[in-house]
């Protein structure tokens, strides 16, 4: 472990990644207590507020450090509430199509014949299909809000775990340490939670990050186009999305934050991804 | 009785794994090769209580195959291996645990991701041999036997050499109270100097446990050196068997002279050059096997009865048997 | 009296990696003669590999010769840049590597590549090539050659592919071939053809030949003479029937006594104690001294001299006599 640590902190880039997640990640969770705004209470907004640029001390009498929105919320809050919503729809999401994808995929590997043609085959049929349309059509069909939006984020993303997972156990499977746990004999659940699926793991960490990534960047495409949340509890792409049509008159701090903020975030968490698989990888290589 | 480990008739055949992708390329014209693969075919030996059977071969002959058949780890497609004459063996849930095995690389028969301690202790506690509690002692009194430091129960296998992991493989095999041995080519990627301390512990625990043992490898003077009969495997069949001195000394079988001339003997009396004499022709492919005897294509002594009609094991007299026309 | 073919003095490969640099090759040299066999031998870690490689200029970073001097028909090659080694690579040197089917390559047949192999040493017509090709291919060994040019790879078994090999390495005649455990991988019976070829091939061009192995037995029948190596050190060299008679070296004594053919049937083998140290780890002295059953403290702190011209060991206590 301790290898792997100072391996990783060889790549001062990847180092300042981690770094900036851990601070997101740390500023998210303690959003209620270091913001001077609940965005999410309305009576906290006063219209008189609004559309006001970085810097204005508003009618709460704090300063509005990034501006404020169409509706009076002070963008800073707003920024940390709305990336607290991405970090949860995005981990949440990841980690359950972690937990069907993997099942799957192992579950593909280790009984064979028609049930691994079976998975496989929907697998594939999944990953042809663009994610943003097969989400799309989810939450038109499920409706709005923070359970269908995970289903639809889960829908569109378990398949590259499933193909992941499958590969791996697939190759472990051959290996002599699984024939060995088979002819002690033992129990086949045994030999898949404690001696596949170990093995199995530093891919789908690889894919794991990237696809928390892909999830928080789904979310907010979702969000942009209004499919996301409520209105009342706008996620960074509703922020994007209502400051849009104030791009022209100047006030561009209405979408340009939540934007950049969005953009950190996603592009921090695939170099920590990038990272990871490079750093699984060359074990061969020395 | 005392054979305790029998084969009867024992043939194992691999057909190809045809997916879906394969049958809509042949429906394109793509060739498919669904010959089946006859790994083993027809074997029947015993093994006697303590005794150790080398089984010998070059790739292809099967002898993996038959271990592993051996070991309850594969089923048989026909014929049967028995247990103290015991019902047959069969892979999957009757695998039985009084047959262990050490396979061929140690670098890949160990998980990478658990302790050693645990990899020893797994199979004893899930099979009631051992408490939960008593596994840490029982794992430093194995590491002890196989001649490593018992600290380092804790330690994972890649702060191991080769050696040492073979080690912890026998170690593995042995805790499970094994009456019958099975080694898969246990030496094979060892340097010399290490394989011959694997040997050694070998011969001291097979000693020590009255192990029952069946030694699978390619190298003729290992297998020599550690068996008291051995079996000649060519093309999935028995060839010949006999006792190791009997064997080695007076080779009843074309290919068993043939593979004994062939190997480089080192001559230490001083007179150098070359000391062995080559099997001519190829090593011919499992899924086109030569007719009548597999042999007779490189067989100096072959004719039309050898290509037209396959010989089969008989008694050469001297308690072994010889599959050849004019054994 | 005419020059050796080659002479290697001294010669030093290190690894310069982040935990430490690994000394693979630690002042290592003999002298090869023209048409003669020379054998390698050595387990893992003893640089035998790592000794061709430098030969031959195929080292990886960060693999470096960084002393010595390796001397081939008057040239020295330490130092020479990649352009003029390129020359010499192939064409008067040439290497024969372990597995044949990573030598090969799998898309292009094998005609194919024997020809780019023939071409990029000067310029020969197609045609020309390609009878060169055929006549190295019917030499060692391969029947119907002009329509196995036509093969590819896979359509050979491991032997043959390994011949396919050789045939590339004498497509220019070279004068020294390095074959790196050429038949390691392949089956017994399969090994034994191509050693005998190889000494015939050998003896017929004049070619001489480095034979790198782990089997003393190999090398026995087929070499002229031969180094023993261990941790990057020479331990051993003469004539092959003086070493294996009449071992100087407890190193080699300790690798006869381990091999169960010297030893009867069911005995325990006189093994070797402990394992090969890490080549990050050498220790100071005589490398072998933490295994040897004779050494003291003069072994443990002085590196031993090395010994006569013929015959001769790395050792401050040679053994003295036959088995």
């Amino acid at each position: 472990m301790a290898a792997f640590w100072r391996d990783y902190r060889e790549n001062w880039v990847a180092t300042l990644a981690l770094v900036v997640v851990v601070l997101i990640v740390v500023a998210a969770l303690a959003a209620p207590l270091i913001t001077p705004q609940d965005p999410y209470d309305l009576a906290n907004l006063n219209l008189r507020d609004a559309r006001r640029p970085p810097g204005f001390v508003g009618s709460g009498g704090y300063v509005h450090w990034l501006g404020t929105d169409a509706q009076g919320r002070d963008l800073f809050s707003a920024i940390l509430y709305g990336l607290r919503i991405s970090l949860q729809m995005g981990i949440a999401a990841g980690a359950v199509a972690f937990g069907i994808g993997t099942a799957l995929g192992i579950m593909a590997a280790n009984i064979g014949g028609a049930i691994e043609q079976g998975i496989m085959r929907l697998v594939d049929l999944q990953l042809s299909f663009p994610a943003i349309l097969l989400a799309l059509v989810l939450v038109a069909m499920l409706g709005q809000g923070r359970v269908p939006l995970i289903i639809a984020l889960v829908t569109a993303q378990y398949a590259y775990f499933a193909r992941t997972a499958y590969g791996a156990a697939t190759a472990e499977r051959q290996k002599d340490y699984i024939e060995a746990a088979r002819a002690t004999p033992l129990p086949g659940r045994s030999i898949v939670l404690r001696h596949l699926l170990p093995n199995c793991l530093p891919p789908l960490i690889v894919v794991g990050t990237v696809q928390i990534a892909n999830a928080i960047s789904l979310e907010a495409t979702l969000s942009f186009l209004g499919l996301g949340l409520p209105p009342t509890e706008p996620s960074l792409g509703m922020l994007i999305a209502n400051g849009f049509q104030y791009m022209m008159s100047g006030r561009t701090w209405i979408s340009v934050y939540p934007g950049i903020a969005l953009i950190v975030l996603i592009v921090a968490i695939n170099v920590v991804g990038d990272q990871l698989r490079d750093q699984f990888n060359p074990r061969l290589r020395r | 009785m005392n054979d305790i480990l029998t084969a009867e008739n024992v043939s194992r055949r691999f057909s190809p794994h045809v997916t879906l992708g394969d049958r809509i390329a042949g429906l394109f014209g793509a060739k498919l090769d669904r010959r089946p693969v006859m790994a083993v075919t027809d074997v029947t030996l015993s093994v006697q209580r303590g005794a150790t059977l080398g089984l010998v071969g070059e790739s292809g002959c099967g002898k993996s195959t038959l271990g592993r058949m051996l070991a309850g780890i594969l089923e048989p497609s026909e014929g049967m291996t028995r247990l103290n004459g015991a019902a047959p063996m069969q892979a999957g849930r009757k695998t039985t645990t009084r047959i262990q095995t050490v396979f061929q690389d140690p670098f890949a028969s160990l998980n990478p991701r658990r302790r050693v301690g645990d990899t020893i202790t797994e199979g004893p506690i899930t099979h009631g041999l051992i408490t939960r509690s008593a596994a840490d002692s029982f794992a430093a009194v194995w590491l002890t036997k196989v001649g490593l430091d018992p600290a380092y129960v804790s330690r994972f296998p890649h702060q191991f050499s080769g050696g040492q992991r073979q080690r912890i493989a026998i170690a593995r095999a042995l805790a499970m109270q094994p009456e019958v041995l099975i080694c898969d080519e246990p030496v094979a990627s060892l340097d010399v100097s290490i394989q011959a301390q694997i040997l050694n512990l070998f011969l001291d625990l097979r000693r020590e446990f009255g192990l029952t043992t069946i030694f699978i490898s390619h190298d003729l003077s290992v297998v020599r050196h550690v068996s008291d009969r051995v079996a000649v495997m060519y093309l999935g069949r028995i060839v010949e068997i006999a006792d190791a001195n009997s064997l080695y000394s007076m080779p009843q079988h074309p290919y068993t002279q043939a593979l004994l001339d062939s190997i480089p003997k080192l001559s230490i009396d001083g007179n150098i050059g070359v000391t062995f004499q080559p099997i001519r022709g190829e090593l011919p492919s499992p899924l086109s096997p030569p007719s009548g005897c597999a042999f007779h294509p490189r067989c100096a002594r072959a004719t039309e009865l050898c290509r037209g009609e396959r010989p089969r094991l008989k008694a050469n007299g001297m308690n072994g048997l010889v599959a050849c026309h004019f054994g | 009296m005419k020059p050796a073919l080659l002479q290697v003095r001294d010669l030093c490969t290190h690894f310069e990696t982040r935990t430490g640099t690994i000394k693979a090759v630690d002042g290592v040299s003999f002298t090869l003669e023209r048409g003669e066999i020379l054998g390698l031998v050595g387990e893992s870690g003893s640089g035998k590999s790592v000794t061709g490689f430098s030969l031959i200029g195929l080292l990886d970073p960060p693999g470096r010769i960084s002393g010595g001097s390796i001397t081939f028909q008057g040239q020295e090659l330490v130092g020479l840049p990649q352009a003029d080694m390129r020359k010499l690579r192939g064409k008067r040197i040439a290497m024969i590597f372990q597995d044949p089917a990573a030598t090969l390559n799998p898309v292009l047949t094998i005609g194919q590549q024997m020809m780019m192999a023939v071409q990029a040493h000067g310029g020969m017509g197609q045609g020309a090539a390609l009878a060169l090709a055929e006549r190295s291919l019917t030499r060692v060994g391969i029947p119907d050659a002009a329509t196995r040019l036509k093969a590819y790879p896979h359509e050979f078994s491991g032997g043959m592919r390994q011949r396919v090999a050789i045939a590339i390495a004498l497509l220019h005649g070279p004068e020294l071939i390095i074959a790196d455990e050429p038949t390691t991988a392949l089956d017994v019976s399969i090994q034994a053809q191509i050693l005998a070829e190889m000494k015939t091939l050998s003896q017929e061009s004049g070619t001489a030949l480095i034979w790198i192995s782990h089997d003393l037995a190999i090398v026995s029948s087929l070499a002229d003479r031969v180094i023993v190596l261990y941790l990057g050190r020479v331990m051993e060299f003469g004539l092959v029937a003086d070493v294996l008679r009449a071992p100087l070296h407890p190193y080699t004594r300790g690798l006869l006594d381990s091999l169960p053919a010297m030893a009867d049937p069911g005995q325990k083998l006189r093994q070797i104690p402990g394992s090969t140290p890490s080549p990050l780890h050498v220790p100071p002295g005589c490398p072998f001294a933490p295994r040897c059953g004779h050494a003291d403290d003069r072994c443990r702190s002085d590196p031993p001299p090395v010994g006569d011209h013929l015959h001769g060991a790395f050792c401050h206590y040679p053994l003295a006599g036959s088995t």
